[in-house]
C-alpha cells in the first residue's frame, strides 16, 4: 500500500471555507419524522471548543447507507446521509436528520489545536452492542444529546481503522 | 507569548528524534494549541461497518465548474501571483477516486484569510475569497487556479510565521478516508520552523504534502504550475477484494 498523505489541523479559518447553507440539515429543521442531535465540544480543561467542525455519515431510516450527491445544494435533493456542522461559540453542534435504521451515526471530529482528524460514532439510545460511552441520551423534548470531549476525565473513545 | 523561535525549534528537534513518524503527532507541544485539545487514551481498534464503508457522494448537482477557479469570482482580478494546483487524488491501492468533492481555501497574497476572525493587519483582497471547490475526473484529478497564499504570523510563540500553504479537504470511497491537510509550497524556508508542519516527524512524510513546481503546467504570460498528488489510506471495499482490478 502507497503511504498515505498526512492530515494537518483544519485551523482556525475553515468556516467561509466549508461551512455552506443548510449544511447541518440532512432533514428539514421540524419536519415531520426528524431528530435534533446535539452536542457540545470540550477540551481537556472542559471548556467549549468554539472552532470544532462535526461531520456525521448516516443510513436512513430504513438502514439503508444513501449514497447519492446532492449534499451541498439541499434544496429539492433527497436524503443524502451526510451532514456537516461547525460549533458556534458555545462550543455547540447540531444536526436535524432522521434516526438511522443501523444503530450509530458515524462521526469524524475536525478542530483548530487538533493535527489529524478523529472518528468515533454516536450511537442511539438503547442500541444493542453499543462502545461503552457513545450513545447518546433522550433530552426530555426529544432530542439526541452527546457531547464530545477531546481530553480529559470523559475522554470520548475515538477510533483507529485497518488500512488506516 | 514570550517562547522564542529557537526554544519552540529545540522542543520539536527533541520529539522528532525520539518519534519519527509519519502521521502526525496529536501531542505535539510546540504547536501549544494542541495541549488540552488532543485525545490521551490509545483508540479503539474498530472495524468499519455500516455507514462507515460508504463516503458521501457528490456530484454536479453540488459543485459548479466555475469554482475551482478562484481567480473569477469577484468583478475583477485578485492581487498576486497566479497559479494552478493540479494533481491526482489516489487511494492506498494506486486507484484513483473518481467524481470526488475536494474543497480548498486559503490565504490571498498578502497573507490574510477573508474570515472575520484573521485579524493580521494585511490587506483584504476585494477580489479574493480564497475559496474553491472541485469533482475530480474519471481518473482522479483535480484543477485550481488561484493566486499564490503569503506566509502570516500567528500567536503560537514569538515572530511565528506559517509558511504557505493551501488547506485540503478530502474525501474517498469509504468513510474512513476523510482527510484534511495542507499542501506547502517548495523551497520554503519557514517549513523547517513551523510546528504544524513539523508535527509530521518523519521528513520523508512531510515532503509529501510539498508540492511541486511543473513548469509543463505554467503557461505562457499567464501562470505557473504546480503539482502536487493526495494518497488517501485504504479503501476496505478494495482490502476485501484484492484481485478486483
Amino acid at each position: 500500500m502507497t503511504d498515505a498523505t498526512p492530515g494537518q489541523t483544519v485551523g482556525p479559518f475553515f468556516h467561509h471555507a466549508l461551512a455552506f447553507p443548510g449544511d447541518s440539515e440532512l432533514v428539514p429543521f421540524g419536519s415531520a419524522g426528524s431528530v435534533v442531535l446535539h452536542g457540545y465540544v470540550h477540551d481537556g480543561a472542559g471548556e467549549p471548543v468554539p472552532d470544532a467542525m462535526i461531520e456525521i455519515r448516516q443510513a436512513d431510516a430504513s438502514g439503508v447507507v444513501p449514497r447519492v450527491g446532492g449534499s451541498l445544494r439541499r434544496r429539492g435533493a433527497g436524503f443524502t446521509g451526510w451532514g456537516r456542522s461547525c460549533t458556534d461559540g458555545a462550543g455547540h453542534y447540531w444536526f436535524s436528520t432522521v434516526e438511522p435504521g443501523l444503530p450509530f451515526f458515524a462521526v469524524t471530529v475536525f478542530a483548530r489545536g487538533l493535527l489529524d482528524r478523529l472518528f468515533t460514532r454516536i450511537y442511539l439510545p438503547g442500541a444493542a452492542d453499543a462502545v461503552d460511552g457513545l450513545v447518546a441520551s433522550r433530552e426530555d423534548d426529544g432530542r439526541l444529546r452527546f457531547d464530545i470531549h477531546l481530553q480529559g476525565p470523559s475522554e470520548t473513545a475515538f477510533f483507529r481503522f485497518p488500512r488506516t | 507569548m514570550t517562547t522564542s523561535q529557537h526554544e519552540i525549534s529545540d522542543e520539536i528537534a527533541k520529539i522528532q528524534a525520539d518519534s519519527p513518524g509519519g502521521a502526525p503527532l496529536l501531542d505535539f507541544a510546540p504547536y501549544r494549541s494542541t495541549t488540552l485539545r488532543h485525545p490521551t487514551k490509545e483508540p479503539l481498534h474498530v472495524d468499519p461497518e455500516g455507514a462507515e464503508l460508504f463516503a458521501p457522494v457528490f456530484g454536479h448537482s453540488d459543485v459548479a465548474a466555475v469554482e475551482s477557479d478562484l481567480t473569477l469570482q469577484r468583478g475583477g482580478e485578485p492581487i498576486g501571483e497566479r497559479i494552478r494546483v493540479q494533481g491526482r487524488v489516489l487511494d492506498g491501492d494506486g486507484r484513483p477516486v473518481r467524481r470526488q468533492l475536494v474543497e480548498i481555501w486559503q490565504a490571498n497574497a498578502a497573507g490574510r484569510y477573508s474570515h472575520q476572525g484573521d485579524q493580521h493587519p494585511a490587506p483584504l483582497d476585494p477580489n479574493f475569497t480564497g475559496v474553491g471547490r472541485c469533482l475530480t475526473d474519471d481518473d482522479g484529478w483535480y484543477s485550481f487556479t488561484s493566486i499564490k497564499p503569503g506566509p502570516y504570523p500567528w500567536r503560537n510563540h514569538h515572530n511565528a510565521w506559517r509558511p504557505a500553504h493551501i488547506h485540503f479537504s478530502l474525501f474517498g470511497t469509504d468513510f474512513t478516508q476523510r482527510l484534511i491537510t495542507q499542501m506547502y509550497f517548495p523551497g520554503d524556508q519557514l517549513l523547517a520552523l513551523d510546528p504544524i508542519a513539523q508535527s509530521i516527524t518523519d521528513p520523508a512524510a512531510l515532503d509529501r504534502l510539498i508540492a511541486s513546481y511543473d513548469h509543463s503546467r505554467s503557461e505562457h504570460e499567464w501562470l505557473l504550475g504546480y503539482r502536487w498528488d493526495i494518497v488517501l489510506t485504504g479503501s476496505h471495499a478494495t482490502y476485501l477484494e484484492p484481485s478486483d482490478d
